[in-house]
């Protein structure tokens, strides 16, 4: 698994390690079941403080993508669909803001995003 | 659970005082303390290992210091500034001492440690390096494999690869058993980026942040902009912030709140040495 963290990203580390986690878990890099590395193993390869990895992992607890047991670890939960298919469209949500916003600025109308939006879904047939 | 905690910790010498410090080093962290030099680093970790004497309470593993100073040392690892042992003995001499003093000094695990470091064990330690002979105080510290380490300045005068060395030694100590803890001070603060979970900030003698170290990572920010849009910032909302020559620095301990209210798109990522400037030398 590859989990790359940029100190010249906007994102906060932690949010940088949960999405590579979650992104591996997506692409099916790591399995339900499988152990993640404890927190201060991790913390230790990246470098960083093992409460930023432990904000990472509670998140993405919290989220429903790992399990953490006191004192065994942390696994992976079963890949839930829903849950995977609700990230990834507020991933494109946030993408269609920023589309939003730029034709606002630049005076682009919906038609013309539109027929952008056409043309590249349909190019892809 | 804390492995230390330190409770309304005074101590008064000529022109210097100790104020009152308190804070935690809870199982399983390491804890950077940081501050100039004579800000009472030194003092804090001396009163702590019960060195010198000094007000309030010191619990090291939740027992009083001052009672149970033996029991206590048989389960910590310290290496001061001051070198510990005279320069004229070889490492393998230290290893005979040591088998002496503590009960659960591990031989093996010593000899280990030095081959590791690549440390020769029959050559006097007057012509060590200096590298070598901070990796030698270590080795030494946790061959005994404390539950606690404390080490004042331990990475400074070395160079960027011994120091970086120095810091995998910590990592590999702690993971070996996560309910440890390791106190460290430093004046080099990018040691302690790299390696601390909390920060612990000490200016003439009194404790200023305690904080985790990702805070200060990402949750402070450095505002640059003119005086007019400055005048604009309320004082709640920023820490410190020093005139320059074509512009204003302005240090926020909220980054995200500062960027929403006053629609500033662009803020910089300080070093903890910019913030610990900022806190010294900034106005408020």
């Amino acid at each position: 698994m590859n989990i790359i963290i940029t100190n010249s990203n906007e994102q906060p580390i932690f949010e940088q390690i949960e999405n590579a986690i979650k992104e591996a878990i997506f692409t099916g890099e790591v399995k339900e079941g499988e152990m993640l590395p404890s927190v201060r193993s991790l913390a230790n390869d990246l470098k960083i403080s093992f409460l930023t990895v432990k904000r990472a992992y509670d998140g993405l607890e919290k989220a429903g993508f790992i399990k953490t047991v006191q004192g065994k670890g942390s696994y992976i939960l079963p890949k839930n669909l829903d849950l995977i298919k609700e990230e990834k469209l507020k991933e494109i949500q946030d993408y269609i803001e920023k589309i939003y916003e730029i034709s606002k600025i630049s005076n682009i109308s919906k038609e013309e995003v539109a027929e952008l939006f056409k043309m590249i879904f349909e190019e892809e047939l | 659970m804390n492995n230390i905690e330190v409770k309304n910790v005074s101590k008064k010498y000529d022109g210097f005082l100790l104020d009152k410090i308190s804070f935690d080093v809870p199982a399983g962290a390491i804890v950077g303390l940081i501050g100039e030099n004579g800000a009472g680093k030194t003092t804090t970790i001396k009163a702590i290992l019960n060195i010198i004497k000094a007000d309030g309470t010191v619990k090291i593993f939740n027992k009083d210091v001052k009672q149970n100073e033996k029991e206590i040392k048989q389960n910590l690892g310290v290496v001061l500034d001051d070198s510990f042992l005279s320069t004229y003995l070889t490492p393998k001499y230290i290893n005979s001492v040591m088998k002496e003093f503590y009960n659960d000094w591990n031989e093996d695990k010593y000899y280990e440690l030095l081959k590791q470091f690549g440390l020769p064990k029959d050559k006097l330690i007057k012509d060590f390096s200096s590298g070598m002979q901070m990796k030698l105080k270590i080795a030494t510290a946790i061959s005994h494999s404390p539950k606690l380490l404390i080490l004042d300045e331990p990475t400074s005068g070395l160079d960027p690869v011994v120091r970086s060395e120095i810091l995998d030694i910590f990592r590999k100590y702690i993971e070996e058993d996560e309910t440890r803890s390791i106190l460290l001070s430093s004046h080099i603060t990018t040691d302690l980026e790299h390696i601390s979970d909390y920060i612990v900030f000490i200016d003439k003698g009194k404790i200023i942040l305690n904080v985790p170290t990702w805070e200060l990572l990402e949750d402070y920010g450095v505002v640059k902009c003119s005086q007019e849009e400055f005048s604009k910032i309320k004082k709640e909302d920023y820490v410190s912030y020093k005139k320059e020559k074509y512009q204003y620095e302005v240090l926020t301990s909220d980054k995200n709140k500062i960027k929403k209210k006053y629609n500033i798109s662009s803020i910089d990522k300080p070093s903890i040495e910019d913030i610990m400037l900022f806190y010294i030398r900034g106005e408020r």
